[in-house]
């Protein structure tokens, strides 16, 4: 099958291939650009291990084709620390508080949770919960998930955090 | 999983599509979304030798009002219809149900399109189309035509959609002012196609209903319009007897099936109860 030119954005930076029409821009990420924080997880749309932020927009990369993105404006995991290097607001909710066990989903959450408060600086706690159900987590229960992007949303709005009483 | 070897085509205007789905003949398909068909891809269920990539077609993207009718275009996502204020404020059902199809990600790219043509029994949007009383706009190689969403579907995955047509527009009369409308869902969990969902769009007179229609999702291999149920409430007040014999006339059309949702006898009666559900909070919001 004849491949085809892909240029894009990634992370900022131009990146160019060549790709079949059935490579998913999954494997184009993880193979051709080896930025392999962006998991593949169920490889049938339900577990968003997969998601990246394409045009604004979070999407499961294992769901669309590399040919599609020609000439769009990507963010993986591997572009969500600041421009100095240090963790965002969003990655230091995380550690701060403990919002993965195995880590496996914690690229996607952290990209969705991105577009999420792009979208919503202020999201309730059922807001976040709905924001992130393309996103599944097997170890946390999601409690620890849904307080660090509350955390990160705290420290992006320039509040305090206030962690809910359980 | 990866999908079998296809040839990528993106044409930028509907007559292009059309073309291409004509000279390649059945071996090719036109890409929406992607939600449905790469799945079954990727699954080797679907293994189509072309794909006709509809997203560089802009013109079919978009909500406009043409008169009384809203017009969303095929290739208009689920979040685009979130994000819309047309929407919200014509026909805010739709915000409704979208908000229940899936996930955010699949959301921004879930067509309405895509959702309507697939002719997937599971599939939200049919239902309300049927109740909403819209039209599909088809274009193919003898022309324009359209096609009401009542007239559509045919059976489970087979639609009016003939060889070479695509589905580029859905149109419907905007509801009433004062409407009320509701769109019960019964789902196992968020992401879930229905075990039971039923919508409803009436109107209210001096609390009584004026006007009702009722459409039904997943309870048949197609999706239902309720004509009885809704003929059952009209002139009511909704008193408990008169939702009881809309409730079994809704059941009595639907014919779904076993499956990992349930047992048939279990899914008709949750329909029957989302049927009332839908009913009581469309009323409750009617002005």
């Amino acid at each position: 099958m004849a491949k085809t030119h892909v240029t894009m954005k990634v992370n900022g930076a131009e990146v160019e291939g060549l790709v079949e029409p059935r490579t998913l821009l999954v494997h184009f990420i993880r193979e051709n650009l080896q930025l392999t924080g962006t998991h593949i997880g169920c490889e049938t749309t339900h577990c968003g291990a997969c998601t990246i932020d394409i045009d604004g927009m979070s999407v499961k990369s294992c769901t669309m084709f590399a040919v599609q993105a020609d000439g769009s404006d990507i963010i993986t995991v591997e572009g969500m620390a600041n421009a100095d290097g240090t963790l965002s607001a969003l990655q230091e909710g995380f550690r701060m508080m403990h919002g993965l066990q195995c880590g496996f989903c914690t690229p996607g959450m952290i990209v969705r949770a991105h577009r999420l408060l792009k979208e919503n600086p202020s999201p309730s706690e059922p807001e976040i919960r709905m924001g992130i159900s393309g996103n599944i987590c097997r170890c946390t229960g999601y409690q620890n998930i849904v307080k660090a992007i509350q955390y990160a949303a705290a420290k992006i709005n320039g509040v305090e955090f206030q962690e809910a009483a359980e | 999983m990866i999908p079998g070897s296809f040839n990528y085509h993106r044409p930028a205007s509907v007559a292009d599509a059309v073309k291409l789905l004509v000279n390649l003949g059945e071996d090719a398909r036109p890409l929406a979304g992607g939600h449905s068909l790469v799945p079954m891809m990727k699954l080797r269920l679907a293994t189509p030798a072309h794909l006709i990539d509809l997203h560089g077609i802009t013109a079919l993207k978009g909500i406009s009002r043409d008169g009384g009718n809203v017009v969303i275009g095929a290739m208009t996502t689920q979040h685009d219809l979130l994000a819309s204020e047309e929407i919200a404020r014509s026909a805010p059902i739709l915000h409704e149900t979208a908000l229940l199809i899936a996930d955010p990600q699949v959301r921004y790219r879930g067509t309405i399109g895509g959702n309507v043509a697939n002719g997937d029994p599971g599939n939200d949007m049919p239902a309300l189309m049927m109740t909403l009383g819209a039209t599909y706009r088809l274009e193919g190689p003898g022309g324009v035509r359209d096609v009401a969403a009542a007239d559509f579907y045919q059976g489970a995955y087979f639609t009016a959609l003939e060889p070479g047509e695509i589905l580029t527009s859905v149109s419907f009369p905007a509801p009433a002012t004062g409407h009320g409308c509701a769109y019960e869902k019964l789902k196992r969990k968020v992401g879930d196609y229905a075990t039971a969902a039923a919508a409803v769009v009436l109107t209210m007179a001096s609390g009584k209903v004026a006007t009702c229609s009722i459409g039904l999702t997943n309870v048949h291999e197609t999706p239902l319009l309720a004509t009885d149920a809704a003929k059952a409430v009209i002139g009511t007040s909704l008193d408990a007897a008169s939702l009881k014999k809309a409730a079994a006339a809704a059941s009595a059309i639907m014919a779904p099936a076993a499956d990992a949702r349930g047992p048939v006898e279990y899914r008709k009666h949750v329909g029957g109860i989302m049927v009332t559900r839908a009913l009581q909070r469309a009323a409750s919001v009617a002005k």
